[in-house]
């Protein structure tokens, strides 16, 4: 196993010592509101950033500008040394809905090979892609079913599979665990840990969960104000591996946690 | 309960009114001398000779293949057609007035231009019922195209399906449930179609038959037409059903899951 999270520790001024994705100048607007303004910062490979941030800050629209869903209105988001029109081969999304981000009407398994398709894989490829990312997530004996007849927990996992079957070089996620039950959410954030060791991928978390935020991180970008803009981009020095109990039971996380309460909640 | 069981008794939930709405015609028209409520024996005995299989084959088995031939050209144009005005609100904006007006003419005052523009034979008879069944499978498909969730749009779009994906395994399947409304209720509308351009159309079919009876005053022969008509309008449903819960078998389940949560 990598320890990919003593890699990355950001510079502080924001950046990445090897930057996956460039930020600059990254603002929004929507007519006469503005909601996100001069956003600058750079994601390092195999990182675990999150953005964290109060309910209706701007962490949706600046999700969809980072993954090339939405045009944003200033500045540019540079992936992979390139500036993203659209979004990008090398970027998967996990939504936070699950029970509207799947397709009902395909099964575990062709969910999973949908994207392939259009990536240009023969059909063998596909299945053997598939069927490996849903085993990297547990979910092997049900690759029949469809979603709707999965728990909640199981369907997020089908789209993080999803995800990781499309051999992203960065994973970004909108509050991905923010409609399932604690347990099932503690038990995500563990294969999210877990995966991301395993595969080495980077991994942009959006939530407003700032436990959650202190707990997956290397970084934690706090995005506050309105219009908003990065309150401090803040290196998690916790020990890896992370573990939920103890983990959470070290003072530094406590402190952690309150600093980044304090700075995504000052006005 | 045995499937067998469970089985038989689903069927006799269905059939037993019409068992018992038969036998009270046959016990009431029993003996009857009157031309037009003849005997149903009568009608019975007729309706083997005449149908098996002289007419069946020159008469049914002709009209069934319009049905099929106009029913099935009506839903492939609107389908096709309604992907696109689906997908480009403003052309559908524009377009929706017309296809409101066209769907709401009537078949029947439809016969005289067709009938100019494309004689009485199987053209016409194709044709008009083609065009009755077009416009419910129309709007609801554009409908269903216009009611996909946005999320999945966002799935295609970030995992950069190509355009003919996104179509096959996003927009088609999601628009499915309500395109087959739509056609159960063309479906009816086709039969109507099939019988009229039968009945003003050349001679033959099932349509054509029924009026031939009653102008001759063979009304024993026109109440068999009846009989016919009926069951092949019965079996288009049924048929229509299996292909639908076939082709639907994800959506009865997906929507019963829902209903059970809450």
């Amino acid at each position: 196993m990598k320890t990919q999270t003593t890699l990355n520790k950001g510079k502080p001024d924001g950046g990445a010592s090897d930057p996956v994705m460039r930020i600059r100048g990254l603002g929004h607007s929507y007519g006469e509101r503005r909601v996100l303004e001069g956003l600058d910062f750079e994601v390092g490979r195999g990182e675990l950033m999150c953005v964290v941030g109060p309910s209706g800050v701007g962490k949706t629209t600046l999700l969809e500008c980072l993954t090339g869903l939405r045009r944003p209105g200033e500045g540019e988001v540079v992936f992979d040394g390139q500036r993203i029109e659209a979004p990008p081969r090398g970027l998967a999304i996990v939504f936070q809905d699950y029970s509207r981000s799947l397709m009902p009407w395909l099964s575990v398994l062709d969910n999973v090979v949908l994207p392939l398709r259009s990536a240009g894989l023969d059909k063998a490829e596909r299945e053997r892609t598939a069927l490996e990312a849903l085993a990297e997530v547990g979910l092997s004996d049900f690759t029949g079913h469809y979603p709707w007849q999965l728990s909640g927990g199981m369907q997020q996992r089908v789209a993080i599979a999803r995800a990781l079957a499309y051999r992203p070089a960065v994973v970004v996620m909108d509050e991905p665990f923010a409609s399932v039950d604690a347990q099932t959410r503690a038990d995500l954030e563990d294969l999210l840990l877990r995966v991301r060791d395993h595969l080495g991928i980077t991994v942009l978390l959006v939530t407003h969960d700032i436990d959650e935020a202190v707990y997956l991180s290397d970084r934690v970008l706090a995005l506050g104000g309105k219009p908003a803009g990065i309150r401090e981009l803040l290196t998690v020095d916790l020990p890896a591996p992370r573990e939920q109990v103890s983990t959470k039971a070290l003072p530094r996380f406590a402190e952690l946690r309150s600093q980044v309460y304090r700075l995504i909640r000052d006005v | 309960m045995s499937r067998a069981v469970k089985a038989a008794t689903l069927v006799a939930r269905e059939i037993w009114l019409p068992v018992l709405l038969v036998a009270a015609w046959w016990w009431l028209s029993a003996g009857s001398t009157s031309l037009y409520w003849p005997a149903l024996s009568e009608i019975t005995d007729r309706f083997v000779d005449l149908w098996f299989f002289d007419h069946l084959l020159e008469d049914a088995l002709p009209s069934v293949v319009r049905l099929a031939a106009g029913f099935g050209i009506g839903f492939a144009a609107a389908v096709v057609l309604g992907l696109v005005l689906g997908s480009v609100p403003a052309l559908e904006d524009a377009t929706r007035p017309l296809v409101e007006f066209m769907r709401a003419l009537p078949s029947v005052a439809l016969l005289p231009i067709m009938m100019l523009l494309l004689g009485t034979d199987d053209d016409m008879k194709v044709v008009t019922i083609a065009f009755v069944s077009t416009w419910p499978i129309l709007l609801n498909t554009v409908e269903g195209v216009r009611s996909v969730d946005p999320v999945l749009h966002q799935v295609a779009s970030g995992y950069r399906l190509g355009t003919w994906h996104r179509i096959r395994y996003v927009v088609v399947p999601a628009a499915l449930p309500q395109v087959f409304a739509g056609a159960r209720v063309a479906l009816s509308m086709s039969v109507v179609a099939m019988v009229l351009t039968e009945m003003v159309g050349s001679p033959g079919g099932l349509g054509y038959f029924v009026l031939d009876s009653q102008r001759t005053f063979d009304i024993v022969a026109m109440w068999t037409g009846l009989i016919v008509l009926g069951l092949i309008g019965y079996a288009a449903n049924k048929a229509f059903g299996l292909v639908e819960a076939r082709v639907l078998a994800w959506h009865r389940g997906y929507t019963k899951q829902k209903e059970d949560q809450r």
